[in-house]
């Protein structure tokens, strides 16, 4: 159990969230969805460090989670990343090996295999000696992924994986999440397109400056919740075209 | 021609040129490969800022008769943390910050070698004096060099993924600060060093030019590095000729020859190169 207690987050002398408290479980892949500037990005830097939380932290089995972080991936929300800089697809996979081998030591034939099989399952093997500047949007948004792949981690946290990723792509990661699953590992996935919720989500966690609803996916992802958080007219096209798709 | 076969007859006879030779050789090195980290990690500025701001300390340690670096050592890490310190804790930009701490301190290194009274040693700090350099200063430099080796084998890795993508390294928990302090050491380090042969004002041109030549010429960062020391002991081993056949100064001596390098690949180099790029269009337009 991935537990964040009495969070909050303040930027700028503004709350982002105030004392938030939620649970992630383990074997579930839980969705967390809120309007633009609702805290979902700032609540997961605030659970692993990036940002100095005024209180409250996550733990993990009563641990605090920013001591463990090598057990954390965490795709990042779109970055502005220097994309001339001199490193190619496989070395930005391999990276993902870096925190578990610790300080001084530099990746082995292991570590390599792992970055290999993990571009593997991104489908982007062709393109492990390219330069990241010379990929499309899409393609990079994979390489990130491969290297969460490769971090081999319990915990797994994507911040909107799928901007920018073709429908082939986003189907297949989402492969990858559901063997994480079935493996025990807590996934988290910050997302934008309601339609997927019931698809993708065991559990969902609905924010807007702070939690306004978390459980099962069933319980949480209903017309009125939504309505709250986004709109009316939102809620009612949601909700009337999944009944359409169900008659 | 015969300039140079005198240079070479001259540096089997005399013990000084000896000197700054193997002098220039080390400094070129070291700052090629430092000098990647920084442009990598965006830093030009902060390397400009550090190396200035360690003049009060070189200052000091001479009016104390102890070993410049570690005057330097001390002003430089505490530039450094200054700058950092001034940018988070306000509003202001880095490099708002990295301007108001710099001046201030090449500003009092400026007074403090003034009451130490020595207008000679001014010059060479701010200009660079290679063919002066003393056996000690020879020794504290091959200990700098092997420390910047030690440390860029050491922490490739870590150099590696704090200067492409520092919150990733946060995320699993490695101490990014550190290492940004770490190198800001090593570099206070180098710019005593680079001191010698080019002076204060153009260390930077030490630490830049032949590592942003080098980016024009390759993809990957440890060819890079190595490209950087090689152009860095170019240019140090060719303005040493110039500067003691023409009697230039050492320091603008070598940086125009680091230019020149740069503004050679800056026109030839495949990666950028602005002809090659002219010969390419024409090709596209072929197909
Ligand atoms: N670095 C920052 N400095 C100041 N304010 C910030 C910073 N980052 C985010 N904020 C503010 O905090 C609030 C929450 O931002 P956050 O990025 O967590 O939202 P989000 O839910 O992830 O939104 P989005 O769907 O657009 O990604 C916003 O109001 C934003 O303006
Ligand atoms: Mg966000």
């Amino acid at each position: 159990m991935l537990k964040v207690t009495n969070l909050t987050v303040v930027y700028d002398d503004l709350p982002v969230f105030k004392q938030l408290a939620v649970t992630f479980a383990p074997g579930k892949i839980t969705g967390i969805i809120g309007p633009n500037g609702a805290g979902k990005s700032t609540l997961i830097k605030g659970m692993l460090g990036l940002v100095k939380p005024q209180s409250g932290s996550a733990s993990i089995a009563g641990q605090p989670l920013n001591k463990q972080l090598t057990r954390v991936a965490y795709v990042e929300q779109r970055k502005d990343l220097d994309l001339t800089f001199p490193i190619n697809v496989f070395d930005v996979v391999l990276s993902g090996t870096y925190g578990k081998l610790g300080l001084f030591r530099s990746p082995g034939k292991n570590e390599k295999k792992q970055a290999a099989a993990a571009l593997e399952q991104v489908g982007l093997s062709d393109y492990a000696s390219r330069q990241i500047g010379n990929l499309s949007g899409g393609q990079l948004q994979r390489v990130f992924v491969a290297r969460a792949i490769a971090q081999k981690a319990d915990i797994i946290i994507l911040d909107e994986p799928f901007v920018g990723i073709d429908l082939k792509s986003e189907h297949e990661i989402m492969q990858i999440l559901k063997q994480w699953r079935s493996a025990g590992k807590i996934i988290i996935v910050i997302h934008h397109d309601l339609n997927k919720v019931t698809a993708y989500f065991d559990d969902l966690v609905i924010m807007d400056h702070g939690i306004e609803a978390a459980g099962p996916v069933a319980q949480v992802y209903t017309p009125e919740n939504i309505r709250q958080v986004f709109s009316d007219d939102l809620s009612s096209v949601l909700f009337t075209s999944q009944a359409g798709e169900r008659g | 021609m015969t300039s140079i076969a005198n240079f070479i007859t001259a540096l089997s006879r005399y013990d000084f040129l000896q000197s700054a030779l193997v002098t220039a050789i080390m400094v070129g090195v070291m700052s090629g490969i430092i000098g990647s980290f920084i442009i990598l990690r965006g830093m030009s500025l902060m390397g400009d800022a550090i190396s200035h701001a360690v003049l009060p300390g070189v200052a000091i340690a001479y009016m104390l008769g102890i070993n410049m670096l570690f005057g330097a050592a001390v002003f430089g890490i505490l530039a450094a943390v200054l700058i950092g310190y001034i940018a988070t804790r306000s509003k202001l930009k880095t490099d708002t910050s990295i301007g108001v701490v710099f001046s201030a301190f090449y500003a009092l290194g400026f007074i403090l070698i003034s009451l130490a009274e020595s207008s000679t040693n001014l010059h060479h700090i701010l200009f660079g004096n290679v063919l002066a350099v003393s056996d000690n200063d020879m020794i504290s430099t091959a200990v700098v060099l092997a420390l910047v080796i030690i440390f860029v084998i050491f922490m490739y890795k870590e150099l590696l993924i704090t200067s492409f993508d520092p919150v990733f390294a946060q995320s699993y928990g490695l101490n990014t600060l550190v290492i940004h302090y770490s190198l800001m050491l090593v570099l206070t380090l180098v710019t005593v060093s680079a001191l010698q042969t080019v002076g204060i004002i153009l260390v930077v041109a030490m630490l830049i030019t032949p590592a942003a030549t080098a980016f024009l010429w390759t993809n990957k960062m440890h060819v890079m590095l190595i490209l950087a020391a090689i152009l860095g002991v170019l240019a140090s081993v060719i303005g040493l000729y110039f500067s003691y056949t023409f009697n230039w100064a050492s320091g603008p001596a070598i940086v125009v020859v680091a230019a020149v390098g740069f503004v050679f690949s800056f026109l030839f180099s495949p990666k950028q190169g602005l002809l090659f790029q002219h010969r390419k269009e024409p090709a596209k337009r072929d197909a």
